[in-house]
Parts: structure tokens; sequence; C-alpha cells
């Protein structure tokens, strides 16, 4: 598990290994609650004691409560999972995916009409340091 | 006679394609285009009548979560209703399935050493109802039996693209010692490249997409051997899922005729591929 991954050096992927399973495993246990309704009903009445059932870090519970959607995955959260937190907010993938790459719904659907973020200088981390993402 | 494997189907299963539908926006001017090169699947559903799909998928937190983590899950329960997924299940019919057919093919596929995962309940998520919906429209009830294979495509790794072949054929073996007559369709869904996550979220690589609709279909045994860390990069974090059509291109014979091949950016986040193929001898 310690061991470095040939895909590590992929620039803005979190690729959800054991070592983020383990991490996020109660964030991520959260968000699979909200798949039952009287769940939802509870975070949307009384939220805090809510997620006191579920023992997160103060990190990531940070993460959540200020719906830093970038900040869940680096702490272990996966994007399947989040994603219902997202769509209990009334938010949709292109939403998130505007959110965590730090751009605007608008300017994240229209690169996605013309063709999506496209592969070439994406690749590697070393091809972001300078520049960030293309 | 054994059952039949009458084709293969690959298609996404991008949950905005079933909102689309199910919200009636298929003609809006986003949309048209998608629902036009998927028109030639539902033609071929509607002259071949399918019996029994097989629909091999992942299941997205739904059925499964990280509590249990089955790397291939097939369910063999009578009826698998739509999954609530975090806002309401879709509201489309749930699909009778076929238990025997279920029950023989896991223990085929056990003997045959593939250590399938055994569901006797579980609900069905977009994963599975969308590429119904892009098979079938919106009928009252899916005109087929349907029995759902689960690859785990979420918690790395995956099942390596060369097993997936390798499962599919397997099923293939199934299929031919199975002595009732149902005519059976096998679906790969997923993909194709596509990053939902992370600062690289909106990823496409066309080109990678046309490459493998065409590998998948030429030379399939070279496909099944690219290896995860490719498909991370070139494809996308999400772009693994194509590893599910490599189930269902092995359970197709080596030789395949090309019915149809059609390719479309963007939906939603996603690149999508359609794909329909037969056996070369039938």
């Amino acid at each position: 598990m310690g061991t470095k991954r040939d895909y590590d050096d992929i620039p803005g992927t979190y690729v959800f290994d054991g070592r983020r399973n383990s991490e996020g495993y109660h964030l991520n246990m959260f968000c699979k609650s909200l798949d039952v309704a009287a769940n939802r009903d509870s975070l949307r009445d009384n939220p805090s004691p809510y997620l006191d059932q579920f023992p997160m870090t103060a990190e990531q519970r940070e993460a959540i409560d200020n719906r830093d959607w970038l900040r869940m995955l680096q702490l272990g959260g996966n994007i399947y999972y989040t994603f219902k937190l997202a769509a209990f907010d009334g938010l949709n993938m292109q939403q998130l995916g505007a959110a965590m790459s730090g751009v605007t719904f608008e300017e994240f659907r229209q690169m996605m009409i013309d063709g999506g973020r496209p592969a070439a200088g994406n690749r590697y981390s070393h091809e972001w340091s300078d520049t960030g993402p293309a | 006679m054994p059952a039949q494997l009458i084709g293969g189907i690959g298609t996404s299963h991008v949950p905005a394609v079933g909102a689309a539908i199910d919200h009636g926006l298929q003609d809006e001017p986003y949309w048209s285009p998608y629902f036009e090169k998927i028109e030639p699947v539902r033609q071929w559903m509607a002259e071949n009548k399918p019996d029994v799909c097989i629909v091999v998928y992942n299941d997205h937190a739904s059925a499964f979560s990280l509590e249990l983590i089955p790397t291939f899950a097939l369910g063999v329960a009578p009826q698998f209703a739509p999954a609530d997924e975090g806002y309401g299940p879709r509201q489309v019919p749930s699909a009778d399935g076929h238990p025997e057919l279920a029950w023989h093919l896991v223990e085929s596929l056990i003997l045959d050493h593939f250590d399938m995962t055994i569901v006797n309940e579980m609900t069905i998520d977009h994963g599975c109802t969308v590429p119904l919906s892009v098979a079938y429209g919106q009928p009252d009830a899916w005109p087929c039996q349907l029995i759902p294979v689960c690859v785990n495509v979420i918690q790395y790794p995956a099942p390596t693209g060369q097993r997936c072949y390798d499962l599919g054929k397997a099923i293939r073996r199934a299929l031919d010692s199975w002595p009732g007559n149902e005519r059976v369709a096998i679906f790969g869904t997923g993909g194709m490249s596509h990053q939902l996550q992370g600062e690289r979220a909106g990823l496409i690589n066309t080109e990678f997409d046309l490459a493998f609709l065409e590998r998948i279909v030429s030379d399939p045994a070279g496909q099944a051997a690219v290896a995860h860390d490719e498909y991370l990069r070139e494809a996308g974090s999400e772009g693994i899922e194509l590893v599910m059509w490599m189930v269902m291109r092995g359970a197709l014979d080596d030789n395949v005729r090309e019915v149809y091949r059609a390719h479309h950016v963007p939906t939603s986040n996603t690149s999508n591929g359609v794909l329909i193929l037969e056996n070369a001898t039938n």
C-alpha cells in the first residue's frame, strides 16, 4: 500500500485505491447513507447531529460543511459517493466538475461541448507544473 | 439446442441519458444528435427480440458500497427494482430476472474458475437501467429477462481487461451448455473516455476512443492486454469502465460482423460509444 504507483503522476486525479478507501471510509459511508429518503430528511432538518453519527476526521467534516468538493477527494472521498451529497444539494455532475476544476459551470459545460478537456498536456504532473491544466 | 447468443451491444450508461429520456429531452438540440445515433440499436433490438439480456455494468455505490466490494457479481433474483441513488429511484419498470439461467451461469462460471459473487437481492442503478432505456426506450415493461453482471470499477484495482475478456469467453461456454433455446444478447456498458473527478475533470480522448472501437472489433486480444494505467491516463479515471466492454466482446466469436458503430461527444461529461456486433457465423 505504501508503494509508489504508476498512476501517481497523473495530474488532478485521485485514483480510489486502498489508501483512499481506508482514509475516506466514514466520509463515503455518510454520503452512501443519503440513498435512504428518511436519512436525507434528517440531514436536511438537522445536519449537525446527523453528521455526528459518522466518525469522520475534523478535516473531513470541515470539507463536508464547506462543500469543498475537491478537498473531499483529497481526504479519501470517492466521486460516486460525494456525488450523492452533491445531488442532495441539487447539483449535477457538470456543476460538480466545474467546482473541482475551478471554473464556472458555463465554462465547464462549454468545454465539454467543444470536445472536452484534451489529453494533450494533461497526462503527466510535470506538464502542469508551470501552467496548470490544459 | 443451446441458448443462442445473437449479439453484443456496446453502450454508455451515463445517467444524463436516462434523465434526458425520462424528462422527454431527446429532441432538444443538445440531445437529438446522440439519440439519432442510438436509433439503430433500438431497431436491432426490435428486429432481433432477445429473450434475455445479460447486462455487464458497474454498480455505482447503490446495491453495493464500501462495506463489501465484489469484483464480479451476478444477480440470480426473479426481479430487480430500480435503485434510489440518492435522489429517488428512476421511474422505469422493474426488470424480471431469469433465475434458472442465472444459476446455470453461476455454476458454470465458478466451476470454470471464475469465482462469482452470487446476489439474491439487489437493486439496479443507472448502470443497468440506462442501457435498457437506450435499447428499448420507455416501455411499460422491459421486453426481456435480465441477468445483471456487476464488475467493480470504482475501487482500484478493477479486474484487468484480460480477465474481463476471459470472463466473457466463460459466459459464452456457459450459454453453449444451457439446454434452453433462449435468444440472448449481451451488453458491455460504460465509458468511453471520461473523468468525473478532480482538477482534470472533463477529460475526453476521442483518439483513444475511436482506436478502442476499432480494436475491440478487429483485435480484441490486443485490446484486452491494455493495462489499467493506460486507461487511467489516456481515457480518464472513469474511462476504466471500458474493461466491461471486453466481457461483451469475449462472449462473441473471435470473428464478428460489425452491424453498427457510432461515437458522440459529449453526453454530460462523457464520450459516448455505440456498437452492435454479431457472430460472423450467425
